[in-house]
């Protein structure tokens, strides 16, 4: 009886799918697009208007956004340059955040699961942490000179925080029922840990890194702002210094996509691994 | 006769200190169970039996006295004794298959031992066509069939369940019990059920333990007679469910006075 019933909820959802889908991935596209479309008819209108002299046009940026990534338009410094700035920032974001993952997360797991070390390190971190990774900047430059290695440290900095403050939450927030079910099945102790407090903390994991990586991609401007020749970040600084403002707008545009490609293929991940959590499969 | 119970309860009292403030949880409790004996305890809210259930678990030390297992005290949670919870307490990052393989698997069973273990038991809780879904996508009823196939793949010799039908549907409560009784029959499993319902106590146990809040303690025990399988519509059953529910409100009445 119950058998029915729940067969009769579980499998709808399936059922109903090949039909609907595609549908309503167009309608949910479409709806997707109307503000991004409205703000750039506003921008085109705003400029062909003569409301600002400053600002390219859209179509003049996105003349320039060839340029930048195939070149044959203009041929100056910046064209065909897009893939070198790409690649260079995204091995700041990837490899300071990578490292941020590293050091945060088992940290955080440690932080959570012992007592001494919470008390130790946790006052320290929580003293830190209001410090804004742009304050970092000057002694970074300090520390690791003018150049890659300081926005590498910079992206870590900003990576690093919630990934350890999520991971922290996730250990120390796993239900005590779950620790009860797993003792009296006869897994206790240190087996505990791998059974029961990672898989039960993976999801806040996840969502730590998730934020981690929204944060470096949006750090790593501030980083390159320190003197490094390549990067999506210096652009902007470049493109700013040589008033060169549909420069400034195509690597904030680069900066976008880049960033949203990356947290989709997280979520990507996130989902396929948490597929067992009501809140994640979708 | 001087056979050896499965479970001796001496003496058992719990205090709970919480915030500074003592709470007597339980008092003084004694009971006996024999192998292979279905034992109810019922009583109002607040009256000691999860506090009892869980010292049994191991999950809680007694304040005085001792819970024996085959004559040893209690040290603490072990496979032995299995715990069906109300609330179900599935790793819900599992499937049912391996929720039902958790406590085998962590024994360290090879694992095609683990994998015909775990067949036999999804098929006992009648599972087969959801043995690779999640907790999220079964029913109430469902959930604790896998709760009850866990403890029984790991060869739990006592089942210890605290109002684990309490948050299902008439309908699947009456199914969950007819297959529980199934399964026990089967298994000569030993079980400590705890429920509020009156009818849900005679339908099931060979003997009913009344307990009686402030401070928690066992008023009475009840050895229910009536041959199985059990009509709660018949008269026999009526009488019995009058005989007791007149008990528990004489308990209630004194306290009221
Ligand atoms: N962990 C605890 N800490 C403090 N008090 C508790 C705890 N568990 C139970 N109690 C108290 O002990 C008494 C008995 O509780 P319990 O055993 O849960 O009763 P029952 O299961 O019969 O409703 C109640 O007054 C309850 O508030
Ligand atoms: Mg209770």
């Amino acid at each position: 009886m119950s058998v029915t019933t729940a067969a009769a909820a579980a499998e709808p959802a399936n059922a109903a799918r090949p039909a609907s889908r595609w549908p309503a991935r167009f309608k949910a596209f479409g709806l997707a697009l109307i503000v991004p479309l409205a703000l750039l008819a506003f921008w085109h209108v705003a400029v062909k208007a003569g409301m600002t002299r400053l600002i390219p046009s859209p179509a003049e940026v996105a003349e320039y956004m060839v340029d930048f990534a195939v070149g044959g338009i203009w041929d100056d410094a910046f064209s065909a340059t897009l893939h070198i700035h790409l690649l260079a920032s995204m091995s700041r974001v990837y490899g300071g955040f990578a490292l941020a993952a590293l050091v945060a997360v088992p940290l955080g797991i440690l932080i959570g699961r012992n007592e001494t070390v919470r008390a130790v390190l946790d006052p320290f971190l929580q003293l830190m942490r209001p410090v804004p990774v742009t304050a970092w900047l000057p002694l970074s430059m300090i520390l690791f000179g003018l150049g890659a290695r300081s926005a590498f440290f910079l992206v870590f900095l900003g990576a690093f925080y919630p990934i350890l403050l999520n991971t922290v939450f996730g250990v120390r927030s796993v239900e005590k029922r779950l620790f009860e079910a797993a003792s009296m099945l006869g897994c206790t102790g240190s087996a505990q840990f791998f059974r029961v407090v990672l898989p039960a903390a993976l999801p806040s994991i996840f969502t730590g890194l998730r934020l981690g990586l929204g944060l470096a991609w949006f750090v790593i401007v501030v980083g390159e702002m320190t003197g490094v020749p390549q990067g999506l970040g210096a652009v902007i600084m470049d493109g700013r210094t040589l008033s060169r403002t549909e420069l400034v707008i195509c690597g904030m545009i680069v900066i976008g996509i880049a960033g949203y490609l990356s947290d989709r293929v997280v979520v990507t991940i996130m989902n396929r691994l948490l597929r067992w959590s009501p809140s994640h499969h979708g | 006769m001087a056979e050896l119970p499965i479970l001796d309860i001496r003496g058992v009292g719990k205090i709970y200190e919480l915030n500074g403030q003592k709470i007597e949880a339980l008092r003084d409790a004694n009971l006996v169970v024999r192998k292979g004996e279905f034992v109810c305890l019922i009583g109002a809210s607040g009256c000691g039996k999860s506090t009892l259930l869980r010292i049994v678990a191991g999950f809680e030390v007694p304040t005085s006295g001792e819970a024996l297992m085959w004559d040893k005290p209690v040290g603490g949670p072990a496979p032995d004794r299995g715990m069906v919870f109300q609330d179900y307490g599935l790793f819900p990052w599992l499937t049912v298959r391996q929720n039902i393989g958790f406590g085998p698997a962590s024994r360290g069973l090879p694992r095609s031992e683990v994998r015909d273990t775990v067949e036999r038991f999804v098929n006992m809780v009648g599972l087969t066509r959801f043995a690779d879904a999640w907790p999220h996508q079964l029913s109430g009823g469902m959930k604790q069939r896998v709760a009850i196939a866990r403890v029984l793949a790991n060869d739990a010799e006592m089942v210890l369940m605290d109002e684990p039908f309490g948050a299902l549907d008439a309908m699947t409560r009456e199914r969950l019990q007819d297959e529980l009784l199934d399964i026990w029959q089967r298994t000569r499993l030993t079980v400590l059920f705890v429920t509020h319902s009156i009818e849900e106590a005679i339908f099931l146990a060979d003997r009913v333990v009344v307990m009686e809040p402030g401070p928690g303690r066992i008023a009475s025990e009840h050895g229910i007679a009536l041959p199985r399988p059990r009509d709660v519509a018949s008269p026999e059953f009526n009488e019995v469910r009058r005989d007791l529910s007149a008990r528990l409100h004489s308990h209630h009445a004194r306290k009221a006075a």
